[in-house]
């Protein structure tokens, strides 16, 4: 037992290293996906018919997809076009346009739970359509989007660990590295599983405690 | 046209690995949400523990563990055994939750009747709760198939030749360009459609059988 503390404590600079790159690429992708998501969520209720039908064929495809085949796409894919992504960009633009594909149908589920009486008082008190989204029907449907969008980023965290499939030098691939160096695959993959639920466990209960409140609040 | 046989060859890998994590995974639930009811404390402790902690392990993870952690110096696993394992063990902490709201969302007062007429507990489920349950489940539990679907891909890197294992290889090989990613894209949506559609229809002759 002291044993593999002794080569956990020799290992975990490393993976910690790695993690840092999958925190990295999580907040990247998040701030480039959520916007992305509350676009494709406008586009989609959209007026013009073209407008729309694209919007619903680039969540559909989104999210249909694969966040591996995604990731293959923007680091293989492109390549062969001649369009060459590091594998850290390559990273965050999979894991960005799958966010926005995923987080489009969430914050659409928001901005529709909003009563409908609340776009009619805003007509009625002369807002423009653009003043009705921003100051009446957003802040109350972001809002009610924000539990599931913290649930869906603890996702993205955990898909980060497929960007080893594309070298970039995450928790996984680390593990990986280190586990293929040593022989000793088992206890360094176990460190990384205990790294990634050491995140994620704390994470999913604050998000479901969130979850309580807010639903006190709302009933 | 060489390319997309490649890629059908991949499909019954897909198909399979689907089908098999999720039935198996579907029956573990059902034993790891009995534990998350049981009336002992430490049982549901520890399968509390358990569905939290296979579910916040990504599946890489969990493949690689398996695989290469067991496989090295324990039992070298057949990668589709190996990756079906996995699958299996997440599907089965997903389905356990879905079990669970399910059955707080069968009334009470159908278990008490089924008390009242004297059924065992037996009985109680598997002919009162259960179908109920099952109902109620279906809808989560098809979504959840549609995200397996797409999590198999995962087994393509431990050596599943299925559809992602057919596209990394065909995009590695012959820089082939960015068709062959759209077709695969499509084909994984194609095989979602059977799910949904199956489901649609089995909510609908289930609901047809509850008189109402």
């Amino acid at each position: 037992m002291s044993e593999i503390l002794e080569f956990w404590g020799e290992w975990l600079p490393t993976l910690l290293d790695g993690l840092l790159v999958s925190l990295k690429v999580t907040a990247a992708s998040l701030a480039l996906g959520i916007p992305l998501g509350l676009v494709l969520a406008l586009a989609v209720k959209a007026k013009s018919a073209p407008l729309r039908i694209a919007a619903l064929i680039a969540v559909e495809i989104g999210r249909g997809t694969p966040a591996l085949v995604l990731l293959q796409f923007t680091y293989f894919g492109l390549a062969s076009t001649g369009l060459t992504l590091s594998s850290y960009a390559a990273a965050v633009a999979a894991l960005a346009a799958c966010t926005g594909a995923y987080t489009s149908e969430i914050i659409r589920a928001g901005l529709e739970a909003v009563p409908q009486g609340q776009s009619e008082a805003a007509i009625a008190i002369g807002f423009s359509r653009m003043d009705q989204l921003r100051y009446v029907v957003l802040p109350q449907g972001l809002r009610i989007a924000v539990p599931p969008l913290l649930g869906f980023s603890i996702l993205i965290f955990q898909s980060t660990s497929l960007c080893y499939a594309i070298a970039l030098p995450e928790l996984m691939s680390q593990a990986y590295s280190v586990g293929s160096n040593t022989f000793r695959y088992m206890p360094i993959l176990i460190l990384a599983g205990l790294l990634f639920a050491a995140i994620c466990i704390p994470a999913t209960l604050l998000v479901s405690r969130l979850e309580h409140r807010l639903d006190r609040h709302t009933r | 046209m060489e390319a997309l046989t490649q890629l059908a060859r991949g499909v019954p890998w897909t198909i399979a690995l689907t089908l098999t994590s999720f039935l198996l995974g579907a029956l573990l639930g059902l034993g790891l949400c009995a534990l998350r009811l049981s009336s002992s404390r430490v049982l549901r402790a520890l399968a509390t523990g358990a569905v939290l902690l296979l579910r916040s392990v990504p599946p890489v993870v969990w493949l690689f563990i398996i695989f290469f952690g067991i496989g090295f110096g324990y039992v070298q696993l057949p990668s589709f055994l190996a990756a079906m394992l996995g699958l299996a063990l997440i599907t089965a902490a997903n389905m356990a939750e879905i079990y669970r709201g399910a059955l707080s969302g069968v009334h009470r007062g159908q278990t008490e009747a089924a008390i009242a007429l004297g059924l065992s507990p037996r009985h109680r489920f598997q002919d009162i709760v259960g179908p109920q349950m099952i109902r109620i489940a279906l809808p989560s539990a098809a979504t959840f198939a549609i995200g397996l679907l797409k999590d198999t891909s995962v087994a393509s890197l431990i050596g599943v030749q299925d559809v992602a294992f057919q596209v990394n290889a065909l995009a590695q090989r012959s820089f082939s360009g960015t068709g062959i990613f759209v077709i695969a894209a499509l084909l994984y949506i194609a095989l979602s459609l059977p799910i949904a559609a199956l489901a649609r229809w089995t909510d609908l002759r289930l609901r047809a059988k509850v008189a109402r």
